[in-house]
């Protein structure tokens, strides 16, 4: 690989320079409100926080180099250059204190979708060399591994095994003509092994045709925490190339906010082309398995319980209500938290930030806001749907000494699932 | 007095026409600069239109949600009277609708003029309070820039001096609203290299906004 330099950094800046990103630099007015919606800023109280500061990089490539007035000021000498220095300093806003959660692009009066722009300066950033140790790492780790965090087919299998002697349900591997390719998240298997037997139990109960693919099960793409289109493009073919192997028609992203963000909305402009498939999370097809009567649930969960909204999920990809028609299938005592939906809070840990060990105890800040709202509403447990969320949930609530369990919405519904009697088979019914 | 009548004359005649040429001009750059740069297609299946989600957010934008409000209640309480005082100010005072009909030919009712001149007090007053809120605040502290103070000057300047010449406290009058004038033509020549042109852009920021937040599926 050729050296990353300032230079190669400014032409990917350069390169990231779109309508949208010169609409909302024309319209900045300063107002500083973006800040109030930041968890780095709102806990931390430190103005460089402020998101509209943590893209000054790229607004200063705008304005120098496609602007009438920035050409006019370079003419006289007036022109702010971005140098390796600045973006040095600027690396720290632009990956630790920031989760690209969106939730500034939400409230800015202006319209500015900083979140958008954020992903964007990425680009530069590793260009010019200026990406976190954690990231390049996890990056370079799922090129060759086909994991962020090396985690490989055998390990899977041995979970395999043990999901099918628990349920005493087949797992279908490399299944063609499936209808839906499952996908998973390494931080799932390796942390949260009940998903994979709650969605084994969940698809046998409602009779869904599906399978993992040997080729590919890593739905995460650390491509796009790091912001390199090359490793995201490269991430997003092999899905595609395991799917159309299969001849699935259906792909489901995990219990992974930025997994599925990445393959739904990112996925299809990294490689340039639509996809012979549609693409789920996993609470959607749980929620249409629902609503058209295929899921028979038992009992109820009493507790006070409480929900976290993944921001990638429900804020970055509209999947708001899903999530709330499934808690009312199974929970009576459900509670949202003040701010949710579109308007949620970040966990903190999302965008790359807990693939970077540096950022730690930023991730630890802006946690103290969801807990918070947790407080708030006096949730027993919180129940949430994505693997990041659920770890930095989970680690922050021990932190603090709360004793609030946390819960993966899928494994929540799988104990409830009604025990059928195994369909009778077409043998039996001519019997 | 005869001085004073000059410069009257030349802001109204010789400079009035450089403004708007330069002003007409550079907003057109500026717009034109947005709309070559464009969008990349978007290969991605959308789970709505974009038309719609855009331009329900140009307007919907224009008020805070209740958390935004009670976190940061004096920026949008502030900047709201300023806003409105300053329209209201620019839009139903008789002199702004008579020219504005000279070169539209549009016209449309004003406001009595002591409520214009009442409303106008209100802005001077709300400008002054964004003005130490910029530097006390630290977030605006840490991110405004020579050109936020600059632009401050400038609307400042126009409302004062439009106030103070309807209230005739400076003589001689043709010399005071040769100023109101004179800083309104400033404004409108900053207005496409600063932050102002924002009143032009800020619906094409919020039409993306809107529309990459709706084709997502999501009311933003």
């Amino acid at each position: 690989m050729s050296e990353l330099t300032l230079e190669r950094g400014l032409a990917a800046f350069r390169a990231e320079v779109d309508g949208p990103v010169a609409a909302f630099f024309s319209s900045c007015v300063h107002c500083g409100i973006c800040a109030q919606a930041c968890p780095f800023y709102v806990e931390t109280g430190d103005p460089k926080y402020t998101p509209i500061l943590k893209l000054e990089p790229l607004r200063r490539v705008w304005e120098n180099d496609f602007t009438l007035w920035g050409r006019i000021k370079g003419l006289i000498g007036l022109q702010q250059k971005v140098t390796d220095q600045m973006l040095a300093e600027w690396e720290e806003l632009l990956y630790d204190s920031c989760t690209m959660c969106g939730r500034c692009s939400m409230v800015c009066p202006v319209g500015n979708d900083l979140a958008l722009m954020i992903r964007k300066s990425r680009e530069g950033m590793v260009q010019s060399g200026h990406a976190p140790e954690g990231l390049i790492a996890a990056s370079v780790r799922a090129i060759q591994t086909g994991s962020p965090m090396g985690l490989q087919w055998k390990t899977l299998a041995v979970q395999i095994k043990h999901v099918e002697d628990s349920s005493g349900l087949a797992v279908p591997v490399d299944k063609d003509g499936a209808e839906y390719l499952v996908l998973l998240s390494s931080m799932e298997v390796i942390n949260f092994p009940e998903y994979l037997e709650a969605i084994t139990r969940i698809f046998a109960h409602a009779g869904v045709s599906w399978t993992l693919s040997t080729d590919c099960f890593e739905a995460t793409n650390a491509g796009i925490q790091i912001g390199n289109k090359d490793v995201a493009a490269e991430l997003v073919e092999r899905v595609v190339a395991a799917a159309e192997k299969l001849r699935v028609s259906k792909v489901i992203s995990p219990e992974c906010g930025h997994a599925f963000t990445a393959i739904r909305w990112e996925g299809p402009n990294l490689i340039g082309r639509s996809y012979p498939f549609k693409v789920f999370h996993i609470i959607e097809v749980l929620d249409e398995l629902r609503a058209a009567g295929r899921i028979q649930t038992e009992g109820m969960e009493t507790d006070r319980l409480s929900m976290h909204d993944p921001c990638n999920l429900a804020r970055k990809s509209g999947v708001i209500q899903q999530q709330r028609n499934l808690m009312n299938l199974v929970a009576e005592n459900f509670v949202d938290l003040k701010e949710h939906g579109k308007l949620q809070w970040c966990c903190g840990a999302g965008g790359g930030v807990s693939s970077n060990e540096r950022a730690e105890p930023l991730k630890m800040a802006a946690f103290k806001h969801k807990k918070a709202q947790i407080e708030e509403v006096n949730a027993e447990r919180m129940v949430t749907m994505c693997a990041t969320c659920r770890t930095q949930l989970e680690e922050g609530l021990e932190e603090f000494n709360m004793d609030i369990p946390v819960v993966g919405l899928t494994e929540m519904i799988a104990e409830h699932l009604v025990e059928k009697p195994r369909p009778a088979s077409p043998a039996d019914a001519q019997a | 007095m005869s001085g004073s009548m000059e410069f009257l004359l030349w802001t109204k005649g010789p400079m009035f026409n450089v403004a708007i040429a330069i002003f007409a001009i550079g907003l057109l750059v500026r717009i034109a600069e947005i709309f070559v740069l464009g969008r990349e297609r978007n290969y991605a299946e959308p789970r709505a239109s974009e038309w719609l989600p855009g331009l329900r957010t140009v307007f919907t934008r224009t008020v805070a949600d209740p958390g935004t409000f009670k976190r940061a209640p004096f920026n949008v309480v502030v900047g709201w009277v300023w806003h409105i005082g300053f329209l209201i100010a620019l839009l139903l005072f008789v002199p702004h609708i008579k020219l504005i009909e000279s070169l539209t030919g549009l016209s449309w009712p004003a406001l009595p003029n002591p409520i214009i001149s009442m409303v106008t007090a209100v802005t001077l007053v709300a400008l002054i309070a964004t003005l130490i809120h910029r530097m006390t605040h630290p977030v605006k502290r840490r991110i405004s820039t020579i050109e936020d103070y600059l632009v401050w000057t400038v609307v400042f300047a126009v409302v004062l001096t439009g106030f103070l010449a309807f209230n005739r406290m400076i003589n001689p009058y043709p010399l005071v609203l040769g100023m109101h004038i004179l800083s309104a033509e400033i404004m409108l020549i900053l207005l496409p290299f600063t932050k102002l042109t924002h009143i032009f852009t800020l619906f094409i920021a919020r039409w993306y906004n809107g529309a990459a937040f709706g084709r997502k599926g999501v009311q933003s």
